[in-house]
């Protein structure tokens, strides 16, 4: 007679993950390092957005990097040009970073640079409406973009990824006269799904709606800083 | 196929966790509560199982894949409902946005069978956690 035992483990499928976000979000807290990761479909503007942050806020922030990408670094390397240190990470077949990955890149910050003198790590997501939002990296915010291109509805086919997340950029903006496509629209079926959400509708051509945006980052960042301890002389 | 890289991770977790045994007992099947407000396709990720735990501590378990419903709770209507994925997810009754999730959000191994190779043990049906 066939005879088995069982086990009875109810742990996440993605534990393994998970641990490893942890392990990277505790390197980060011990740092001082705040960090985003940036979700979306392909060709939403992640790396348009980037160019732009990079440029308007790393005389005041120290930024670098974490760019995942299915197999080549034009992304990286159209981030390079700003300066900051900028790690790529090919994910060969997978659509999306996981915290493995993520923890290589990290390691590489460490190893090459001084990771305390970091404020904000911006790690761009491969592009993909699915998985990323499931696999957490070690973020301390999630940060998704849809460009108003993909229409009204995508938030309602793909409500993981907007439910998950912190911030919501509407990219492409300047688009709008264009498209029949109704902005009100796509904020109604991102509330629907996500009531908190910070919702900014943005260009990155124009520079419509950035500097909420920017408003957006400093804030946060600076909501986790702990104030140094001033020490009475 | 994102399924692919879900069930590379379930292997992984699965995997840590049967190392952590002091017993290396053959797993038969392996039971998970798939929710449906997850990224997570239970046909495909039936068929990437089968594929991946090939010649590996997995080979020839089976998955055996539960899953549970998109359950809302409405705060304003205190009551549960079910929003229809992909089409409506406030509350049907008086609007209010997906709020809290009761259900549906689970990716979760609920437990492990094993084979026995001692049945005076198995006959206790003893719980190995």
């Amino acid at each position: 007679m066939h005879m088995t035992h069982d086990a009875a483990l109810g742990i996440n499928l993605l534990h393994a993950n998970q641990e490893g976000a942890d392990h990277n979000r505790a390197h980060f807290d011990q740092w001082g390092i705040t960090c985003f990761n940036l979700m979306s479909s392909p060709g939403a503007g992640k790396t348009a957005l980037l160019e732009k942050t990079l440029a308007a806020l790393s005389t005041d922030l120290k930024i670098a990097v974490i760019e995942g990408d299915m197999t080549t670094e034009l992304d990286a390397d159209r981030l390079r040009q700003y300066g900051v240190p900028v790690i790529a990470i090919n994910t060969g077949r997978s659509c999306h970073l996981d915290s493995r990955m993520v923890a290589g890149g990290i390691h590489r910050l460490q190893h090459d640079y001084n990771p305390n003198q970091f404020d904000l790590v911006l790690v761009e997501n491969v592009g993909n409406l699915v998985c990323p939002a499931e696999f957490e990296v070690g973020e301390h915010a999630k940060v998704a973009l849809l460009s108003i291109t993909e229409g009204e509805d995508k938030p309602l086919k793909y409500p993981v990824m907007f439910r998950e997340a912190d911030c919501l950029l509407i990219t492409k903006t300047d688009l709008a006269p264009y498209l029949e496509v109704d902005l009100s629209q796509i904020e109604a079926n991102v509330r629907q799904i996500n009531p908190q959400v910070t919702i900014i509708p943005v260009s990155a051509k124009t520079g419509e709606g950035l500097d909420t945006w920017f408003t957006w980052v400093r804030s946060t960042v600076a909501s986790r800083q702990i104030p140094p301890v001033t020490v009475p002389i | 196929m994102h399924e692919t890289d879900m069930t590379k991770a379930l292997i992984v977790t699965i995997r840590d966790w049967w190392e952590s045994q002091p017993e290396k007992t053959r797993i038969s099947k392996v039971h998970l509560i798939v929710g449906e407000f997850t990224c997570v396709e239970p046909v495909s990720l039936q068929f990437a199982f089968d594929v991946q735990t090939r010649s590996t501590f997995l080979e020839g378990a089976t998955l055996e894949i539960q899953e549970t419903p998109l359950i809302a709770f409405c705060h304003a209507c205190q009551q549960e409902y079910r929003p229809e994925v992909g089409i409506q997810y406030a509350c049907p009754t008086c609007r209010s946005p997906m709020d809290d999730i009761r259900s549906g959000r689970e990716l979760k191994i609920d437990r492990l069978e094993f084979d026995c190779p001692d049945p005076s043990k198995s006959e206790e049906h003893t719980l190995c956690t």
